[in-house]
């Protein structure tokens, strides 16, 4: 993985993993990141939400498994050679882990660099409301997930950006 | 002085004193004349009055206080106890408890100063006290210097020493008269060194050695060289003749280690007789000293707080001494743990070894020798964790004494199996759900006395409470032998309550009608008491036990009696399971909760109500295919014969249709994070000897 760096302006620096689901990039805050982990096999829990996968052993711990797809309302997963489980670390300090189709690279942003959503941008499609902002980096633009609303039980949450 | 660090140390003593006192005036109510429970009660009063001077609360200071001059009245033989008075104590301990509890909540005692209370402590002892006795102020004045001079005493009966008991040769005596004559100061000592210290000698060498640096010890018992050769108990006492403070004298004591405190007063030696009983040498002083000496000797309230704390646990005649450690239950839970991690990575280094064909009988041994270790492990870790249930059956006897005159009942309550143990979070659970079916029996159980006679039944009613362990479970026993469950008048109440149609209530058998009565909103007193019938009813008895992975069931006859029991696993964590295979899935079921494993050839199938049933020897068992429980394919042909696992729920029996059978093992339980703890059929997972994960199947909810 290569590291791109903005150095055109000073201020405080927030890496991102730049993951892919469907044909988007998405950043995660590096802060939120516990591990990534290779595809392993997911044990199935019955009767719970269809989006949450089941659950995998963690360093012998049970952590919960929920696919990203599923809650932004996309095709189920595709699990190839390049899926990763995710492994976040909620405010609250529970793991989670969330499939993701690819991981990128580790991009560092300049926080002047990322633009916050607006409120009225988030009531747009289904996995807007996923997106807590937009980073400008020299390859393009990276929508960085808003994590809290990614493992929120909740179909929808429209909650202020916890990923920049 | 900070002493919130001190506070949980305080809450835990205070807590111990309050059950003893209530236990022991209990006792005292049958037996008035019972020297050691007077005894006790006044050693717990006294310490419960120093640890909350120490800790500067007054109020609970002075109610205590008055509770103890009223037992070293008792003591000294000038009162009795009447049945009358009982009450008056009782009451105090309940004022006790609501200061702890203020206490607990914020840390503050309230305001309430229970003057009244105070007040008939007071006639308790005037009543008691003898026409020589002068009014109320001479009174206290009295027992007051009497109450350390009984509590001296104390000690020196107990194999313990005491600086006023020391006998003094003549050669000794006229030595310190004549150092007194020189203006030379005497101090008593009485040092008392912690029952944990090894080098018992060393300390007393290191407080003598300290000593000798300011003054001159006279005499000391024992004599020096006993106290060199260990030969004593916990405390020695000592004479020092000095030129410092009594202060000085104190800090010197005290700053040797592993010496828990010292009593130091000014030593008389016309006062000190060589023979005379030792309860009269205080006495013997003029009015002046015994008014003063004795106060800072009698026990060590006020100087440090970890001295408060202590002074309760001076070695006073404790019947047996107890060699514990006080350890905070999260540092249990870690170490529970780590006894978990250990019996995967055992089980993981099984199934490898299983699997890379490593099957050097060295290796096997090894394993083996590896599994009772941390078998043996998993046990010792759990004993720890294990406390006897007594601490949550002591506060009962009250409770039924306190119904017997607010119900207007004659009732009895007696238990068996104080001792048996169970895990620290399931007895903290406990209480409330046993108190509620104590309360029940109580309230519902016990016909009235006139009822009774007309049944022929005797007048005391009985209601008992019987614990033992059984197998890998705890099963706790609560029944009365009053009027029994009326399963028609359950039915009518669930009825009229919405709870059933009338319908469904007409297929019911006796048994599912007296189930009813767990169900929620569920309350079958006729009108609500202050007892029972608060809203709180038999459902959350269940819900809370169900919660501790327990079960509660009711055995009833109509006119005998009614008993509750309820089952609790020994443990939480970890448990033996029975791995199965549904579908492609791995999942356990508790070992607890199995009776019994059959093979079922589709032709036994019958159907009754359209619904799948099996005939095991005798017994209709309704069959639960799991794999569409769990919404999984079976891999099983079925023509083939089922394997059936009979599970029990209480009294209920059910077949589980499973697909294949792998074995008995230990699991470790892991709760399932957040967003999966949903699924009402899991209780958990475990992580299997290979990583991988099973989910335990919580039959409870199958059924």
């Amino acid at each position: 993985m290569n590291e791109l760096r903005d150095t055109s302006e000073v201020g405080e620096l927030i890496q991102f993993i730049v993951i892919k689901i469907d044909d988007e990039q998405y950043g995660i805050n590096i802060k939120y990141i516990d591990n990534i982990v290779r595809m392993q096999q997911i044990t199935r829990v019955p009767k719970v939400d269809p989006y949450l996968k089941g659950v995998i052993n963690i360093r012998g711990e049970i952590v919960p498994v929920m696919s990203v797809r599923m809650k932004m309302g996309l095709d189920e997963d595709v699990i190839t050679g390049k899926s990763r489980i995710i492994i976040l670390k909620t405010s609250e300090g529970d793991l989670v882990g969330i499939i993701v189709d690819q991981v990128n690279q580790v991009l560092t942003l300049d926080v002047n660099n990322i633009e916050k959503m607006r409120y009225d941008d988030k009531k747009g499609s289904d996995n807007a409301k996923f997106v807590g902002g937009v980073g400008h980096y020299e390859g393009g633009l990276v929508s960085i997930l808003d994590l809290d609303a990614v493992v929120s039980e909740k179909e929808s949450k429209e909650k202020a950006s916890n990923a920049s | 002085m900070d002493v919130s660090q001190y506070l949980s140390v305080f809450l835990d003593e205070a807590k111990e004193h309050l059950q003893s006192l209530n236990d022991n005036i209990m006792v005292l109510e049958q037996d008035p004349e019972n020297e050691d429970c007077i005894n006790e009660i006044f050693r717990s009063a006294h310490s419960m009055k120093g640890m909350a001077g120490t800790m500067g609360y007054t109020r609970m200071q002075n109610l205590t206080h008055d509770m103890e001059d009223v037992f070293s009245d008792v003591r000294a033989g000038k009162i009795k106890i009447q049945s009358a008075d009982i009450d008056v104590l009782l009451q105090c301990l309940d004022a006790i408890q609501e200061y702890v509890d203020n206490i607990t909540e914020n840390q503050d005692e309230g305001t309430d100063e229970h003057q009244n209370i105070i007040k008939s402590l007071a006639d308790i002892r005037n009543g008691g006290a003898n026409g020589g006795e002068a009014a109320a102020p001479a009174a206290d004045a009295k027992p007051k210097a009497d109450a350390p001079a009984a509590d001296a005493a104390a000690p020196g009966a107990d194999g313990t020493t005491d600086y006023r008991a020391i006998k003094l040769d003549p050669s000794v005596k006229s030595t310190l008269e004549e150092a007194k004559a020189q203006g030379k100061k005497l101090y008593g000592i009485t040092v008392h060194i912690q029952e944990s210290c090894i080098l018992k000698a060393a300390r007393g060498f290191l407080v003598f050695k300290g000593l000798e640096e300011i003054g001159e010890i006279a005499v000391s018992d024992p004599n020096t060289q006993d106290i060199e050769d260990e030969k004593f108990e916990y405390s020695f006492s000592l004479v020092l003749i000095t030129d410092e403070s009594k202060e000085k004298v104190e800090e010197i004591v005290k700053s040797v280690s592993e010496v828990e405190g010292c009593e130091c007063g000014e030593f008389d030696p016309s006062g000190a007789k060589s023979s005379e009983e030792k309860e009269e040498a205080p006495a013997a002083n003029t009015p002046a000293p015994a008014a003063n000496t004795p106060a800072p000797a009698a026990n060590t309230p006020a100087p440090a707080a970890a001295k408060g704390g202590n002074a309760g646990k001076k070695p006073v005649g404790k019947p047996v001494v107890n060699r514990t450690v006080r350890v905070d239950i999260d540092k249990l839970d870690v170490l529970m743990n780590l006894v978990s991690e250990l019996i995967i990575a055992k089980n993981s280094l099984i199934s490898a070894a299983n699997t890379s064909g490593v099957s050097n009988s060295n290796v096997n041994e090894q394993i083996e020798y590896l599994e009772s270790v941390t078998t043996n492990l998993h046990e010792s870790v759990m004993k720890v964790r294990m406390v006897p249930i007594e601490s949550v059956l002591q506060k009962f006897p009250r409770m039924i004494r306190d119904l017997n005159k607010t119900l207007g009942k004659k009732m009895e309550l007696t238990m068996t199996g104080e001792d048996t143990e169970m895990d620290r979070t399931v007895v903290d659970e406990i209480g409330d759900p046993l108190m509620h079916l104590i309360r029940n029996s109580a309230d519902h159980g016990i016909e009235s006395a006139e009822l009774r006679a007309q049944r022929g039944k005797p007048e005391v009613g009985q209601i008992f409470l019987h614990a033992f362990q059984d197998g890998n479970s705890v099963v706790i026993e609560v029944g009365d032998d009053g009027n029994g469950i009326d399963a028609e008048a359950v039915k009518n109440k669930a009825i009229e309550k919405g709870v059933v149609s009338p319908e469904q209530a007409a297929l019911l058998t006796e048994k599912q009608c007296v189930e009813l009565l767990f169900h929620p909103g569920f309350s079958t007193a006729k009108q609500v008491s202050e007892i029972s019938g608060r809203g709180v009813g038999l459902d959350v008895v269940k819900s809370k036990v169900e919660s501790l992975s327990g079960e509660v069931t009711v055995k009833t006859k109509l006119g005998e009696g009614s008993t509750w029991i309820i089952r609790l696993p020994l443990t939480l964590a970890i448990i033996q399971a029975l791995m199965v295979i549904i579908g492609e899935e791995k999942y356990a079921i508790p070992l607890d909760s199995i009776q019994s494993i059959e093979d079922v050839s589709p032709s036994d199938l019958k159907f009754v109500e359209n619904k799948e049933v099996i005939n095991l020897r005798g017994s209709v068992l309704p069959l639960i295919r799991l794999n569409q429980v769990l919404d999984t394919e079976s891999t099983k042909d079925p023509n083939e014969d089922m394997v059936v696992v009979i599970a029990r729920k209480g009294d209920q029996l059910a077949g589980l249709v499973i697909d294949e059978l792998m074995g008995q093992q230990e699991i470790v339980i892991k709760p399932l994070g957040k967003y999966t703890n949903k699924c009402k059929l899991i209780s958990g997972a475990t992580i299997l000897g290979d990583g991988e994960i099973a989910l335990i199947l919580d039959t409870n909810s199958i059924f």
